[in-house]
């Protein structure tokens, strides 16, 4: 079955990775800037990167027929320097017409501090300043509740967003409720040990039905399984769901999701696009 | 609710479930070991939680409340499991940072 992962981080992975997405039916990704592993010295180091996202990605995931878009922001975790974030977000405008840029994202909070708020909401504003779409980090383990809560305090606090077009990411049984009530989409990371396996995410399908549900692989330089949306599939084959629920979670929902941002152009195998 | 469907479930993930429980009885006879070699009596009677540092202790304690949560009824345990391991929602968070 073709299918999208959503949020991957490919500039982690190898060429052979690449390859092993598109044998086993990714026709596309998105990939949000995030934490590189070590905290980045200037804007300079953020423009290299946003390069790499909008330029020699899309080239590498090209090789194999794989359309790769891409969101960009400052993550979390560097937001902790608040003159720095603020140097990146002002430069981000000089990338938003790059045509795999979807939005702004991963922004979010790692540790729920006030900087790393008060950067967020910054982000926000930038996105509804240029029209773009927002994904959306949460926080992992014991803070993944209370930062999913603040996020949520402060999207919903802002009268100009346009929910369905936010995307709040790793969600887990105890935070998945509250997202969809409040008209965002959500998505299941499916990680091997801190987030969601494969079987837990089906779960939350069959309690939440699918609705503006996304799964996603996340795979980065950490202990992460970058094939882990097939995972899903032979999951969800297996307990007997049908292949339109499946294909609804892994393929038209990311579709429906990503055209909410105004570059979006994607050609499916059948050759008929979506813009 | 249909039994069927439940008897396959319990029935395809026992090997898998049987597994697991292993791996955490195995994980606290391994702490008892630890420290019984460390001078407590062995076939003593007190918790390993009583002797562990704070850290641990309460670790420790986190982990024996989620072993009575897997034990309560109720479809919603991975949820409370998930809120027992989560540092609880403070509602005044934007005035107490001043965001």
């Amino acid at each position: 079955m073709d299918y999208i992962d959503p949020h991957i981080h490919m500039v982690s992975r190898t060429t052979d990775d690449y390859a092993t997405l598109a044998r086993m039916g990714c026709v596309a990704m998105s990939e949000p800037a995030f934490w590189a592993g070590y905290d980045r010295g200037s804007v300079d180091g953020f423009r290299d990167y946003f390069r790499q996202l909008t330029q020699t990605e899309p080239k590498r995931a090209a090789q194999f027929g794989i359309q790769h878009f891409t969101w960009l922001c400052i993550n979390a975790k560097e937001a902790e320097n608040v003159s720095l974030s603020r140097d990146v977000i002002a430069m981000i405008p000089e990338f938003l017409d790059a045509p795999n840029v979807l939005g702004i994202g991963e922004i979010g909070l790692n540790k729920n501090t006030k900087n790393e708020a008060t950067i967020f909401l910054e982000h926000v504003d930038l996105a509804v300043q240029y029209n773009q779409s927002i994904l959306i980090h949460t926080p992992h383990l014991e803070d993944k509740y209370q930062g999913t809560r603040m996020i949520l305090d402060m999207l919903t606090g802002d009268s100009r967003l346009d929910r369905s077009r936010v995307l709040v990411d790793h969600v887990e049984e105890h935070t998945i409720q509250e997202v969809l009530d409040q008209g965002f989409w959500a998505g299941m990371t499916l990680y091997p040990v801190t987030k969601c396996t494969p079987e837990r995410a089906v779960d939350m399908i069959e309690r939440y039905g699918g609705e503006r549900m996304l799964a996603n692989s996340a795979g980065d330089w950490g202990p992460s399984k970058p094939t882990a949306v097939p995972d899903l599939i032979f999951e969800m084959r297996r307990r007997g769901h049908s292949e339109s629920l499946i294909r609804k979670v892994v393929y038209d929902n990311p579709i429906e999701f990503f055209s909410k941002s105004t570059r979006f152009e994607f050609t499916p195998r059948d050759g008929v696009q979506t813009v | 609710m249909n039994p069927s469907a439940a008897d396959q479930i319990v029935t395809e993930t026992f090997l898998d479930v049987r597994a697991k429980l292993l791996e955490i009885a195995a994980t606290l006879d391994r702490v008892d070991r630890c420290l019984d070699e460390s001078g407590d009596p062995l076939g003593s009677v007190a918790p390993a939680s009583g002797r562990l540092g704070s850290v641990a202790n309460d670790q420790q304690e986190k982990l024996r409340e989620g072993i009575r949560i897997l034990l309560s009824e109720g479809p919603d345990r991975a949820a409370r499991l998930q809120h027992l391991f989560s540092r609880p929602y403070q509602a005044d968070w934007r005035e107490t940072m001043k965001v």
